[in-house]
């Protein structure tokens, strides 16, 4: 299959379009050079590295002062384990940890905050429903339905568990502009031994948003669970997981501003009820003898051993502080420099970019761009971007068989959050500039 | 002019653009395929062996730049160089990655020494050459057990 990408010749780069549906598009609060609301001042590593073009928060974001100093202040301040000690500054430790899980639930709008686990990140938290939901719920022929988009997260897990059931994993297939198609989703719904549905929200390497809430209606109808990979699309829009209705819905905190080693399964609470521990240790269980145990209660029966207790409570940082941006107007900007960065890059002789042309009105790309420049490799156009301190990932972003349907080895990827500024994508697309005309001079 | 485009100037897009035993090599006696996950890079190398002796290296690759200007470098080096030889050469080009310092035998792939400073490029540099290790082990592997 060749793939097919968008180019736009300038004179048809229409900003009058782009703007429409854009609420904050002449807001204050999209000055250009300071990010959202001035936002950027609070991330120090901008200024221990000045002139740092950080453009890889796909892959994990920055961390504000204030998550910093939330983790600092709770080591420093009251750290204890929690849920064990029969001391006051435990009880304390407890409190604050269980404090972050009725925020998230908050954030989210989770069905129950007592169906929010935390695991040490989306991946865990795919690998825990596959474990725990698949090993019970699949049998020999049973269908496990993902997509030929999924990060490698969403795929792997589901190998390895139809492996030991004797199940198979089917994909979706994605569109020639690297959208899901619809029309093959809704006929492989159809499959009669499909028993569950793993599908990503938001594509990481493209940025494709898909349909998240008829994804779910459609599976539903045809009476399939369905895990959705929040990984990407958590950080970035406002999301109300109880009208959304996914039975199982993954994300990572360290892809939204806070600590890397928390990652966070929020279920429909009667899934939950019906599987058995994942992981198995201390804190999961209600009585233990030499030769069986009871176990806990959610959401203790999913959390075995110490978690990340500070890193938890340093999400909840990362919550309040996106919180006071609000999520509504982290989407908008994102959008509004996506439009941005599309229309500069279209500029550019030499560079293509790849998914869905989007024009502003339907929304549906994330601030994701991939792309690369013709006759170099991703990897030697990442190469000089780093020389000029302008980080972008390279690769197969965990997506190789998204990578084999473009039909291309790699990609370069740049993706924004709300501490980037148009400054940023100017500096890419100057350096994207050169880069194209020394590869072209040497075609 | 950046350190790096000059590098590029200098070796790399001259190997890249005009690889040397580019492509497959039907008599082949002996074949490895390489794969830098991180990237995505793939390299296939093959070679044609005459007892001790490799008489023939071709290979084919997507890869980046780097890859293919060292996997073509490579190729050129090792024709007619016996086992023991070619590994030491692999173990020369290593060491170059690691300390920036080039043993005078590996002549024009010395040219990829300032690599080494590129931390998140010295796995593209070594992709061949690393491939060409895991083959040439393995011959030997079968020679010893052919042998006993």
């Amino acid at each position: 299959m060749t793939f097919v990408i968008f180019r736009r010749a300038a004179q048809d780069y229409d900003g009058r379009k782009m703007s429409q549906n854009l609420i904050s598009l002449s807001s204050p609060l999209l000055a250009g050079a300071a990010g959202l609301a001035g936002c950027r001042a609070d991330f120090p590593v901008f200024r221990h590295h000045p002139g740092l073009v950080f453009l890889d928060s796909a892959a994990s974001t920055q961390k504000p002062q204030q998550v910093i100093d939330a983790i600092a202040e709770f080591y420093a301040g009251g750290y204890a384990n929690i849920h064990r000690g029969a001391y006051r500054l435990s009880a304390q430790a407890t409190d604050q940890f269980e404090a972050v899980r009725e925020r998230a639930a908050q954030f989210f709008k989770a069905p129950a905050a007592e169906s929010i686990i935390f695991t040490r990140n989306a991946t865990e938290a795919v690998n825990l429903v596959a474990y725990s939901w698949g090993l019970r719920n699949l049998n020999a022929g049973d269908v496990v339905l993902v997509s030929e988009m999924e990060h490698h997260a969403n795929l792997v897990p589901w190998h390895l568990v139809t492996g030991l059931r004797g199940a198979r994993v089917e994909a979706v297939r994605m569109t020639p502009e690297g959208r899901l198609d619809l029309e093959d989703y809704a006929q492989k719904l159809q499959l009669p031994n499909l028993k569950l549905v793993a599908l990503q929200h938001v594509s990481n390497a493209l940025g494709t948003i898909h349909p998240a809430k008829q994804l779910v209606d459609m599976a539903h109808r045809h009476g399939k669970p369905i895990l959705l990979d929040g990984a990407q699309a958590a950080p970035h829009m406002p999301l109300n997981l109880s009208e959304l209705g996914a039975d199982f819905y993954v994300l990572s905190a360290h892809k939204m501003l806070g600590p890397s080693g928390v990652g966070l399964l929020i279920a429909q609470p009667q899934h939950l009820r019906d599987m058995p521990p994942f992981l198995g240790g201390g804190d999961m269980i209600r009585e233990v003898y030499t030769d069986r145990s009871t176990y806990a209660d959610l959401p203790n029966r999913f959390e075995a051993g110490t978690p990340a207790i500070a890193e938890v409570v340093g999400f909840g940082a990362a919550l309040a502080y996106l919180e006071g941006l609000g999520m509504e107007n982290v989407h908008a900007y994102e959008s509004e420099l996506f439009q941005y960065a599309q229309g500069q890059l279209n500029l550019i002789e030499g560079v293509d970019l790849y998914g869905p042309e989007s024009d502003g009105e339907h929304s549906e790309r994330a601030g994701v761009l991939s792309f690369n420049v013709r006759g170099a490799h991703a990897h030697d156009v990442a190469g000089f971007l780093d020389e000029a301190n302008i980080c972008v990932r390279a690769g197969h972003h965990c997506a190789q068989p998204l990578m084999r349907a473009l039909d291309v080895v790699s990609t370069a990827r740049a993706s924004f959050y709300v501490y980037n500024t148009r400054e940023d994508v100017d500096a890419l697309a100057r350096e994207l500039r050169d880069i194209a005309t020394f590869f072209g001079e040497n075609l | 002019m950046s350190a790096l485009k000059d590098l590029y100037k200098q070796v790399v897009m001259e190997h890249y653009r005009k690889p040397r035993h580019f492509g497959d090599l039907p008599d082949a006696t002996h074949a490895e395929g390489g794969h830098n996950p991180s990237c995505g890079d793939s390299l296939q190398l093959m070679l044609k062996m005459n007892g001790e002796t490799i008489e023939g290296a071709k290979f084919t690759a997507k890869g980046c730049a780097i890859s293919v200007a060292s996997a073509s470098l490579m190729t050129s080096m090792i024709r007619g160089k016996t086992v023991p030889e070619a590994l030491e050469l692999a173990e020369k080009f290593s060491a170059m990655m690691k300390t920036g310092e080039a043993a005078p035998e590996l002549g024009e792939s010395a040219a990829l020494q300032g690599v080494h400073t590129l931390h998140t490029r010295v796995k593209c540099a070594t992709l061949g050459w690393q491939t060409l290790k895991v083959l040439l082990e393995r011959a030997q592997r079968e020679q010893a057990e052919a042998n006993v």
